[in-house]
């Protein structure tokens, strides 16, 4: 089910305007989307070896196969653009330069955590880099990024907000009322879709009587361009027209991503039953989008095999130290249980 | 529907099931008496739902009557309320109870009202089955008790099984009660163990049950609270304290009465729930006995429930954050031990 190349671009849906060709990568652009996902990755890797080990408590939705779109709609991002997640957040973080160790901390459980242990997984955020939060509502960020979209419109400094969704999410209201809202209000959003043809278990198919989410966008009078999410590169070009479009001030996008997760909705594996085929899951992971960037560095000279390892070294080791800093963290007390209900302290 | 289904087999001889298969039964034997009973939810067909409720159904009657939806909960109570308004009896599934947030509109103000607004003209023979409860690390938005929202709503109607055996009944009554009925699971209780008689038959909705007998006095446990309060009261049997524990089942309608002659023989009362202490449904059976038997208390009514805040993920907030057997010992044993002023 991996789409054709000739699909992919199919549903431009451009409202008006024509676009100069996206600009080409460059060596520095390759290797920070690589370093992105490597980063994403292993994080993601790790997080399921410890989950399967018994260190994390309640849900883990793993990102590993997506890690192309994050780095791609989000390289183009700094820490005054704000961007709302999903269940399956932590790439979106890792992207935006969260700090491991605090996202870690999160997912044990400990006082030194992203949400001081009361969100875990699901709710890992970082306001002071424009991390909305992950969200345990399928298409609850995607409204809060409109209000934040409106900030960025009201303050007028040319920030943008970008709402990270899933297939399956394209299908609540939420969804359909905040790309309304963005395109009536003209905010500089852009809504980003990660299509892995799957909501939990069942395929998009049978969810959706859609091949493309981005096909909705004409229905709200924005552009909608569906790429292919196992290219970093393509998915880093078609939204850099997307977010220079709302930064100019010319409303919102959106952009479909066709990716595809490697591990089963929730923790690991333990499936229970088999709702796709290895063979399905292998032509995806063919297609790999670390893998398919090394090959272009290397390939086009901007990075020998030796370089490549070395980022996969730095980083294992990044996420080794971060590990340990977790792991020696304490947990919160029962005095922090009714802390950050309000803003007023609770003692 | 009129008439009320017995129960043929004595519970207590009756074969021990999970909490879990008492669930699917129902549903299986509700569809195979009734050709108008359907279920829809997110991923109850080709998987059989996340905890496994639904499982098999598909197999057996087939895609017409076994719906996978999309992920849309407002659509999902309006396709219920739709399909009953026009004769079928859907038995309809939000995943996690904090997902019915995303429904409210449609369960608050379309389907708990149409019958009134309409003059008595439109019934609803709708079911709704969700699952509550927190100990899962499952954080704030997967893990809220939330039956006090429904209860608020004239119209709706609630049950909370905590056995097996009330699990089946409850749900099957539901299914056949003319009336929008949450039937509100906890995830937690899902592979608890109990005798649940092989027939189809009904809890009747409204009709609590006194789990345990004691004169000392009387535990109202809510959901997944029965049991803990159980633990409890065993521990207090051991000290020679006999403690009543009372299961409302249904919360709407409830059964006051049941609980008031409780009250009214052990002069003491310790209302207990997972969810949220204040402004919980803790509060309103509380209200009912001052207002039934205020004569009788020795003691002002205690409660026990989560504080006030948002369900934290860590284990090691949530361990403090849920009620458990523990703190309801300690609230019961400092119950039993007030006396009236000059008594
Ligand atoms: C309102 C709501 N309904 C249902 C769920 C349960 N749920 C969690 S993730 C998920 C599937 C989401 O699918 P999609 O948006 O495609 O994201 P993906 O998991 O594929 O990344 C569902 C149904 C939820 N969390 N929130
Ligand atoms: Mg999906």
């Amino acid at each position: 089910m991996a789409p054709s190349p000739a699909r992919t671009g199919s549903t431009r849906t451009r409202a008006r305007g024509t676009r100069s060709t996206p600009p080409a990568a460059g060596a520095e652009v390759l290797a920070d989307l690589h370093r992105r996902m490597v980063r994403i990755r292993r994080f993601e890797e790790a997080a399921g070896r410890l989950m399967e080990a018994g260190s994390i408590p309640g849900f883990l939705h793993l990102y590993v196969g997506q890690e192309a779109v994050a780095a791609g709609v989000i390289a183009h991002l700094s820490e005054r653009d704000q961007i709302t997640s999903t269940h399956r957040g932590h790439g979106h973080l890792v992207a935006k330069g969260g700090d491991l160790a605090r996202m870690y901390a999160e997912l044990f459980g400990r006082a030194t955590g992203y949400c001081r242990g009361k969100g875990g997984s699901m709710h890992v955020c970082d306001l002071a880099l424009g991390m909305l939060g992950a969200n345990g509502i399928v298409g609850g960020g995607v409204p809060i990024a409109v209000g934040a979209g409106f900030a960025d419109w009201y303050r007028g400094e040319g920030n943008v907000s970008v709402a990270f969704f899933g297939d399956g999410a394209s299908n609540i209201g939420s969804f359909h009322e905040a790309a309304n809202m963005a395109a009536a209000l003209k905010l500089p959003v852009v809504l980003v879709c990660e299509n892995n043809l799957y909501g939990e278990f069942t395929p998009q198919a049978r969810h959706q009587a859609i091949r493309d989410v981005a096909a909705r966008a004409g229905a709200y009078g924005m552009p909608g361009e569906v790429v292919d999410g196992m290219d970093a590169v393509a998915v880093w070009q078609a939204a850099g027209s997307a977010i220079a479009r709302a930064r100019a001030g010319e409303g919102p996008s959106m952009l479909e991503a066709k990716t595809y997760r490697y591990y089963d909705h929730q923790g690991v594996s333990g499936l229970r039953i088999s709702y796709r085929s290895d063979e399905e899951v292998e032509e995806w992971k063919a297609r790999d989008a670390i893998a398919a960037i090394e090959v272009r560095m290397m390939e086009g000279g901007v990075a020998t095999r030796e370089q490549v390892e070395a980022v996969h070294d730095e980083i294992r080791a990044e996420i080794d130290a971060a590990i340990a800093l977790a792991e020696a963290a304490p947990f919160p007390t029962p005095d922090d249980l009714l802390d950050d209900v309000y803003t007023e302290p609770s003692r | 529907m009129s008439t009320t289904l017995e129960v043929p087999t004595d519970p207590v001889t009756a074969r021990e099931l999970p909490y879990l298969t008492a669930v699917n039964e129902a549903l299986a034997q509700s569809m195979r008496a009734d050709p108008d009973v359907f279920v829809a939810g997110e991923d109850i067909a080709a998987y059989g739902g996340v905890f496994g409720t639904h499982r098999g159904l598909l197999e057996e009657f087939g895609a017409r009557r076994v719906v996978d939806t999309p992920i849309s909960e407002a659509a999902i109570i309006g396709l219920a309320t739709g399909a009953a308004v026009c004769g079928l009896r859907p038995v309809v599934d939000i995943m996690f109870m904090d997902f019915l947030g995303v429904a409210m509109d449609q369960i608050a103000n379309q389907a708990a009202k149409l019958k009134y607004m309409f003059g008595g003209e439109a019934t609803l023979p709708m079911t709704v089955t969700t699952w509550a409860g927190a100990g899962l690390s499952a954080a704030a938005q997967h893990s809220q008790s939330l039956e006090a929202w429904l209860c608020h709503v004239p119209g709706l109607k609630v049950a909370m099984p905590a056995t097996p055996y009330d699990a089946k009944g409850l749900l099957v009554a539901a299914i056949r009660d003319d009336n929008p009925t949450f039937v509100v699971g906890n995830k937690l209780l899902l592979g608890a163990t109990g005798p649940v008689p092989e027939e189809l038959y009904e809890v009747p909705l409204g009709v609590a049950r006194t789990a345990r007998d004691g004169d000392a006095l009387t535990i109202v446990a809510l959901g997944r609270m029965v049991p803990e309060a159980l633990a409890a009261a065993e521990r207090m049997a051991a000290d020679g304290i006999e403690v009543a524990v009372l299961d409302p089942r249904t919360l709407s309608p409830l059964d006051v009465d049941t609980i008031v002659s409780s009250v009214r023989a052990t002069n003491r009362v310790l209302v207990v729930h997972e969810a949220v202490r204040f402004g919980g449904f803790g509060a309103e059976i509380a209200a009912q006995v001052q207002e039934h038997a205020f004569d009788h208390l020795d003691a002002p009514v205690a409660r026990v429930g989560a504080p006030f805040a948002p369900v934290p993920f860590s284990p090691a907030l949530e361990r403090e954050y849920v009620p458990d057997s523990a703190r309801i010992e300690a609230a019961a044993r400092e119950l039993v031990t007030r006396r009236l002023p000059g008594a």
